[in-house]
């Protein structure tokens, strides 16, 4: 067994698993945030239970997601620390700003809120969430700047004498145009998950309590809520995915060749939708559908007179540049992780007009098809994300940081010469460590909020804790959260 | 003081800022079963009690480890990446009882049932002490130098981890959080949960003071030079101070403030008998990392600088305003009945 193969499981395993519980984080806070802004600005108490319901969703979801995420901080310099010796100039540094610009403010506030129901002045405590939200968004940026970097490394320059990579401009790297293309995908997705989150739970409890007052005061209205914010970004994900994309056929021509399973170098090639074969070697693939126009229009926003590398093609170029080697990713990999992420964005999408339809002009549905779709169409955009990031990193293999066309070409790095010094038993212990413990967690995870999903919001929350301080003698039960 | 030396410091402050916070995180969760178990009265309550005074705080109190981990990363990549690779499974130890401490105390909670919150509760007791004594080890094995050979890579042996001193090392961590989060919990409550924190506080005083102490001494023998006499010192003394304080039934703020000082102060020793060193090495002197050979560029140092200088007294104002929110005592015949659901809907 090979160091190097356990060290990327375990680095794809802990890093997908990771990206679960992250976009919810990301994309519910905000929209909590909206709950209790509209319950502080209305005093309708049905806004109040719902950011009660959907703040205990996030609680139980956010725990793991902080769990999970100092180990990632971690396997850099254990598993990965020949990388981190040549990166750590400059990759370190939007890392340790994101804990103290970000992540700080994060968790500090997110405990001011949880406890601060009854000890915080109204505002006040309706400001702690936003803090929250804007933090977590923060976060994202600061860690999607620093993957950028690897995807496509600027404002730095390669040291001959010590032989690393060395930070040259801070400011190229947080403007890195691959870094806000990444990052405005990413978080678009996160708003994705969250909106379908709260669309389909909502929309199952609507058909559920049908004929009670919550459905027409509190699920129809978070339903809506829900599906808009899905819809808004099933649509950005387009633009912002159709921004990276066009990037990253000028700075990762390998990667979309591999995406599209394109041998060889043509014009205007057909944009293939499915294809059979082994995948291991691009000539063994046949294309059975393919639409014109599509791929010209992804790579520049054209529809003809486009010239696209084929991976053969690059291949050779990469020998001539980079030495012997073998430069091509995992096509199967990345051809249908492109396609899995693009056909489950698109099922949210479908949802989200159905939704909007069946509870148009103060309609109530009680289709019992419509609450199975709700609950269904929960897990998709959590595999779209999954996809997204199994593409985006697997596509960009041998290379962890792979040279910028356009850059320094001494700053580029391959996975093999990244890797620790440790034996395959030693990182295999981790690996299986992690993918107990992670499972284990996961089961918990689910069950709990299933559990919290099928109680719906509950009887206490109905009534809005006073947003005074309480008394000596009086019990402040919201401020106990454990 | 060139810029390296400035972030030798203040990573020794991240740690600092991490081991005082999250040491008396650390030592709540150490102490939730004898909470459950000393006082009369609903066992429960009283662990609840305890765990609600860190539930605001401890979530933040984690982030200065992770800031500390980015920082060294950041400003000594030659450290972060030797230390990290080289100390695979202590780290692997700390991470996994770290997860199941975070999991174990948001969870607690949300499922009102025994068995749920037994498992809890275990989770919180690994995630609490594995740390507690691990990190002191770590520590302990990084001052008495790591086999660094000239690749910079560390083929660690059991005893480079697993000796006298390094077991010393994670007991006076352990003792020394265990003690802190006493007396944070006697700060924190009041009534029986307060009589309790105390009574664990008088018995761990002399233990833990000694424990302290001795890794001290030894640390100061082995490794350190005429001025950390004076840390040391100051250790020792804030550390009498908070044995005094409780003893004689003192002020619980004043008690607190000596451990934190005691904590610091070990902390800072470390630091202190460490430099220039951030790794010495035990092969050849020539090959230990040192915050010259291992840090980062000149730019890169200056940007966290200012990243540092403008955030670092912004995270301290903020998170000193969330202890002052939250700084009504705790007690456990007030708080309300559990909110968690059961564990099978009714």
């Amino acid at each position: 067994m090979d160091p190097l193969d356990v060290s990327r499981w375990q680095f794809g395993i802990t890093t997908v698993y990771h990206f679960i519980f992250v976009p919810l984080t990301i994309g519910l806070a905000p929209l909590i945030a909206v709950m209790q802004t509209v319950w502080v600005i209305t005093d309708n108490p049905a806004w109040y239970r719902l950011t009660r319901f959907f703040g205990k969703l996030f609680l139980i979801n956010f725990a793991l997601g902080v769990a999970t995420g100092i180990v990632q901080e971690f396997q850099f310099g254990m598993n990965w620390s020949e990388y981190s010796r040549f990166v750590g100039d400059v990759f370190g540094a939007p890392l340790a700003m994101e804990g103290l610009v970000a992540f700080f403010f994060e968790s500090t506030f997110l405990g001011l809120w949880i406890f601060g129901w009854t000890r915080l002045p109204r505002l006040v405590h309706l400001a702690c969430i936003w803090v929250v939200a804007v933090a977590v968004n923060m976060s994202a940026f600061f860690i999607i700047a620093a993957n950028s970097w690897m995807q496509h490394p600027v404002g730095a320059r390669y040291n001959p004498e010590t032989g690393r990579a060395e930070l040259t401009s801070i400011v190229a790297l947080f403007t890195n145009n691959t870094a806000t293309a990444a990052f405005s995908h990413a978080v678009t997705g996160a708003f994705l998950t969250s909106g379908t989150f709260v669309a389909g739970v909502c929309a199952w409890w609507l058909v559920r309590a049908r004929d009670s007052d919550e459905a027409r005061t509190m699920y129809r209205p978070a339903t809506i809520l829900g599906c808009l914010v899905a819809l808004a970004a099933a649509a950005g994900l387009g633009l912002t995915g159709d921004a990276q994309g066009k990037l990253m056929f000028q700075q990762q021509p390998m990667k979309m060749a591999s995406a599209e399973s394109l041998c060889h170098t043509e014009t205007d090639p057909d944009f293939s939708v499915l294809t059979i074969g082994t995948h291991n070697n691009c000539d063994s693939v046949t294309h059975l559908i393919e639409v014109p126009y599509v791929l010209p229009f992804l790579a520049e926003g054209r529809f003809d007179g486009v010239k696209l590398e084929g991976v053969k093609d690059l291949q050779e170029q990469y020998q001539t540049k980079f030495g012997p080697g073998d430069y091509r990713p995992n096509l199967f990999v990345t051809y249908w992780a492109f396609r899995a992420m693009i056909g489950f964005l698109a099922v949210p999408g479908l949802f989200a007009l159905v939704a909007l339809w069946l509870t148009r002009r103060g309609r109530i549905p009680d289709q019992r098809w419509f609450a199975w779709f709700a609950l269904l169409v929960l897990p998709t955009p959590f595999l779209a994300n999954s996809a997204g990031w199994v593409f985006t990193e697997m596509g960009r293999q041998p290379w962890v940081v792979v040279p910028n066309p356009t850059g320094d070409q001494m700053i580029r790095l391959t996975v093999d010469q990244g890797v620790s010094g440790h034996s395959a038993g030693l990182v295999l212990t981790s690996l299986i460590t992690f993918t107990a413990l992670y499972a284990g967690l996961a089961v918990v995870w689910f069950w709990l909020l299933r559990r919290y999903v099928v109680e719906g919001p509950l009887e206490h929350d109905s009534e809005p804790a006073p947003p005074k301080p309480p008394g000596d003698d009086e019990i402040a039960p919201l401020s106990f959260a454990y | 003081m060139e810029l390296h030396d400035f972030w030798f410091i203040a990573l020794a402050g991240l740690f600092v800022g991490f081991f005082v916070l999250e040491g008396f995180d650390f030592g709540i969760g150490m102490l939730m079963k004898p909470f459950g178990r000393v006082a009369k009265g609903d066992r429960e309550q009283h662990q609840r009690a305890a765990l609600n005074t860190i539930g605001p705080v401890w979530d933040g109190n984690e982030v200065w480890l992770i800031t500390a981990g980015g920082a060294m990363f950041a400003a000594f990549p030659g450290m972060y990446a030797t230390l990290f690779s080289g100390l695979y499974l202590p780290l692997l130890a700390i991470l996994v009882s770290m997860i199941l401490r975070i999991c174990a105390i948001e969870w607690r909670g949300k499922i009102d049932d025994p068995r749920w919150r037994q498992w809890a509760d275990l989770g919180i007791a690994i995630g609490s002490w594995v740390p507690a004594v691990l990190w002191g080890v770590v520590f302990a094995a990084l001052v008495r130098g790591l086999p660094v050979n000239a690749d910079k890579q560390i083929h660690l042996s059991f005893t480079d981890v697993f000796n006298p001193y390094t077991l010393l090392g994670g007991l006076a961590t352990a003792g020394l959080f265990a003690f802190h989060g006493a007396l944070f919990a006697r700060l924190k409550t009041e009534g029986a949960v307060r009589d309790d924190a105390t009574r664990f506080a008088a018995r761990l005083a002399l233990p833990v003071t000694t424990a302290v102490a001795a890794f001290g001494v030894w640390t100061q023998l082995a490794h350190g030079n005429d001025w950390t006499w004076l840390i040391l010192g100051f250790a020792i003394v804030s550390q009498l101070s908070a044995v005094m304080l409780v003893l004689s039934k003192g002020g619980d703020g004043w008690a607190f403030t000596c451990t934190a000082w005691t904590v610091a102060a070990v902390v800072i020793l470390l630091f202190a008998v460490l430099y220039p060193n951030l790794i010495p090495s035990t092969l050849n002197p020539d090959w230990s990392l040192t915050v010259q050979n291992a840090s980062s560029t000149p730019y890169t140092l200056k940007i966290m600088s200012w990243a540092a200088l403008i955030f670092a007294p912004l995270v301290i104002t903020y998170q000193a305003w969330t202890y002052w929110v939250f700084r009504q005592r705790i007690s456990a015949d007030r708080i309300p009945a559990p909110i968690g659901l059961s564990r099978r809907p009714m």
